[in-house]
């Protein structure tokens, strides 16, 4: 045991008070009056932009007609309480369709990554699926989903809000499986054999060593698509239901006045900026635990 | 071969062909029996008839050339890599009979990779607890109890909560040693365990298989450490074409041997500096 100890002398004590080098303290001078410019000019570029951008727009001959036409502060009040109702919708919509794609995605790049023949037939239909729904355009599903399936008149047809989400759910799912099956690649084998050679199963393999380790990897694209999933979610006012955008035509047919677009706009950004902030923040934690493994 | 006997190296053995049945007397003993592996990765034959009987309490040290079939036989054995002909007994069981689960015979053998292969996102703890927790059902506590039993005994216990990145490679061997311990493994399967530490690191995961020889467990060493081969090794044996050429005590393999291409292998060996 003592022996071991001394093998781990790791982090060495300075034995006595430390003075930085010449040198030391020239670098960091150096590297302190770079830095410093750098700020004082990407501040003043700003600054110059913003102003000259304001100075243009304020002083442009049309500008108190749009003023009045996009940023009407009455019209954006009487608005905003229909278009907040169809945001509501936008975000369960969102939510639902999230998980039942990941579900999709995660369940068809397992089955995509199963060996074997006895495992083709299945393999061949993850296959044709994920090439199929990642080249159909979104909105012709959307229509057939839609309109189509209501036309068989079958007994028991969902409503068109479940069927829009139906066709959101299988066209992102098939592109959350190629990330996922990316993620799954992307595990070395041995990581697979050492788990084999202490008994678990395949199940327990993936679920217990391939699948955290891939889910993690892949989790800044995954949330980045999520981003995707909630713009892309509005579609489904095309087909009827009225979502935040659709509320905000109302309206503006209504007052013949923009602003609840705008209105609209301010706020899916405001539901985006924490999912933004998310993905931003995993994949900040993903890069660095990628260039800790790398420095090993 | 008699029956009471542990099967000793210079025995000469009578090999039955790779599909004769074994004479059931012929398992006394023996914890490992292969007859007539043969394997080969896409037309490359790589193992062709390969013998090998390991009996128990016994070390054997597999040497031979970069690519001569050390680790392909390791990880047939550990059924890893499904074998093209031949047969393997473990305990007497035929493990490569065609209803035979796999898994449930990987839980009776350990095995040990010149990477380490822990899982990264795992603790030491979650690495070693895992397959007791998952394959073996032993209770939480139970299982977290052995092994900081098992890490206190390699000098680790203070890594338990630590990530596998934040340790040395030696430390990490030792850790991926103690998790495939702590399922009490019939026979051990060792991979170049050093190859890929530091000289000053060896020393450390050396004196542990040391230790347990001492204690008894049966291995399967494949090295390249002549050194640690003599140290360890109740029997050494020496792979070339596909089959194992020369085997015998490590003195004898190592020292004197009788195969012209055993010489070959071990004067290279020696120029290269590793025979220490
Ligand atoms: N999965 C695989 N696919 C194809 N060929 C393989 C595979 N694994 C091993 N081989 C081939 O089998 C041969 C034996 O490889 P093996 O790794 O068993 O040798 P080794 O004795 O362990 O060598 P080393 O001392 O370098 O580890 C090599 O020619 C190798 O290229
Ligand atoms: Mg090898």
């Amino acid at each position: 045991m003592t022996a071991h100890k001394t093998l781990e002398v790791g982090g060495l004590e300075p034995p006595t008070e430390y003075h930085p080098s010449v040198w030391q303290r020239e670098r960091e001078a150096y590297r302190r009056r770079q830095t410093f410019r750098s700020f004082v000019i990407a501040t003043i570029s700003t600054a110059v932009v913003g102003v000259t951008l304001v100075l243009v727009i304020t002083g442009s001959p049309g500008w108190e007609r749009v003023k009045q036409t996009f940023f009407n502060a009455e019209v954006a009040l009487d608005a905003l309480p229909a278009v907040a109702e169809g945001l509501w919708l936008n975000l369960r919509l969102l939510v639902g369709c999230a998980i039942g794609a990941l579900t999709v995605g995660l369940l068809t790049a397992l089955a995509r990554t199963l060996r074997g023949p006895v495992f083709f037939p299945l393999r061949a239909l993850a296959t044709l699926y994920t090439y199929g729904f990642r080249g159909a355009p979104l909105i012709i599903v959307l229509y057939l989903l839609v309109f189509g399936v209501p036309g068989l008149r079958l007994s028991g047809t969902p409503s068109v809000l479940v069927l829009g989400g139906i066709a959101l759910v299988i066209t992102y799912g098939a592109y959350l499986a190629e990330v996922f099956r990316a993620g799954i690649e992307s595990i070395h084998p041995s990581q697979v054999a050492a788990a084999r050679s202490l008994g678990l199963t395949y199940r327990q393999t993936m679920r217990h060593v391939v699948l955290p380790q891939a889910i993690r990897r892949v989790s800044p694209p995954l949330l980045n698509d999520m981003v995707a999933l909630q713009k892309d979610v509005g579609l489904i006012s095309l087909a009827g239901p009225i979502d935040a955008i659709r509320a905000a035509q109302i309206e503006t047919a209504q007052s013949y006045n923009f602003t609840p677009y705008v209105v609209a706009g301010v706020l899916f950004i405001l539901l985006a900026i924490p999912l933004i902030a998310v993905t931003d923040w995993v994949t900040l934690r993903a890069a660095r635990r990628q260039s800790a493994e790398g420095a090993r | 071969m008699t029956t009471s006997e542990p099967i000793s190296p210079t025995t000469p053995r009578s090999d039955p062909g790779p599909g004769d049945r074994p004479d059931a007397d012929d398992f006394s003993g023996l914890v490992l029996r292969c007859r007539g592996i043969r394997k080969s990765f896409r037309g490359n034959l790589v193992l062709r008839d390969l013998d090998l009987d390991v009996a128990e309490h016994d070390v054997v040290v597999l040497i031979g050339a970069s690519g001569s079939g050390k680790s392909t036989l390791l990880r047939c054995v550990n059924l890893l890599e499904p074998i093209d002909d031949g047969t393997i007994h473990l305990d007497g069981e035929h493990i490569t009979a065609p209803q035979v689960n796999p898994d449930r015979v990987r839980q009776r053998i350990g095995m040990v990779f010149q990477a380490f292969n822990l899982f990264p996102h795992m603790t030491v703890l979650e690495n070693i607890t895992l397959a007791p927790e998952r394959v073996h059902k032993v209770p939480r506590a139970t299982a977290r109890e052995k092994a900081m039993a098992l890490l206190k005994r390699v000098g680790l216990a203070d890594k338990a909560h630590e990530y596998p990145d934040r340790l040395s490679g030696g430390q990490q061997q030792r850790v991926a040693i103690v998790r495939t311990l702590i399922n009490s493994p019939r026979l051990l399967l060792l991979d170049e365990v050093t190859s890929a530490l530091d000289p000053e690191l060896v020393g450390e995961v050396l004196t542990m298989i040391r230790d347990l020889k001492n204690e008894g467990m049966t291995m399967v060493i494949a090295t390249h450490e002549m050194g640690f081969a003599r140290q360890v090794a109740d029997r050494v044996c020496f792979l070339e074409g596909g089959r194992i050429l020369e085997q015998g005590p490590p003195e004898q393999v190592l020292g004197d041997p009788v195969e012209a291409r055993t010489r070959r292998f071990l004067q290279r060996i020696i120029e290269a500096g590793r025979l220490s």
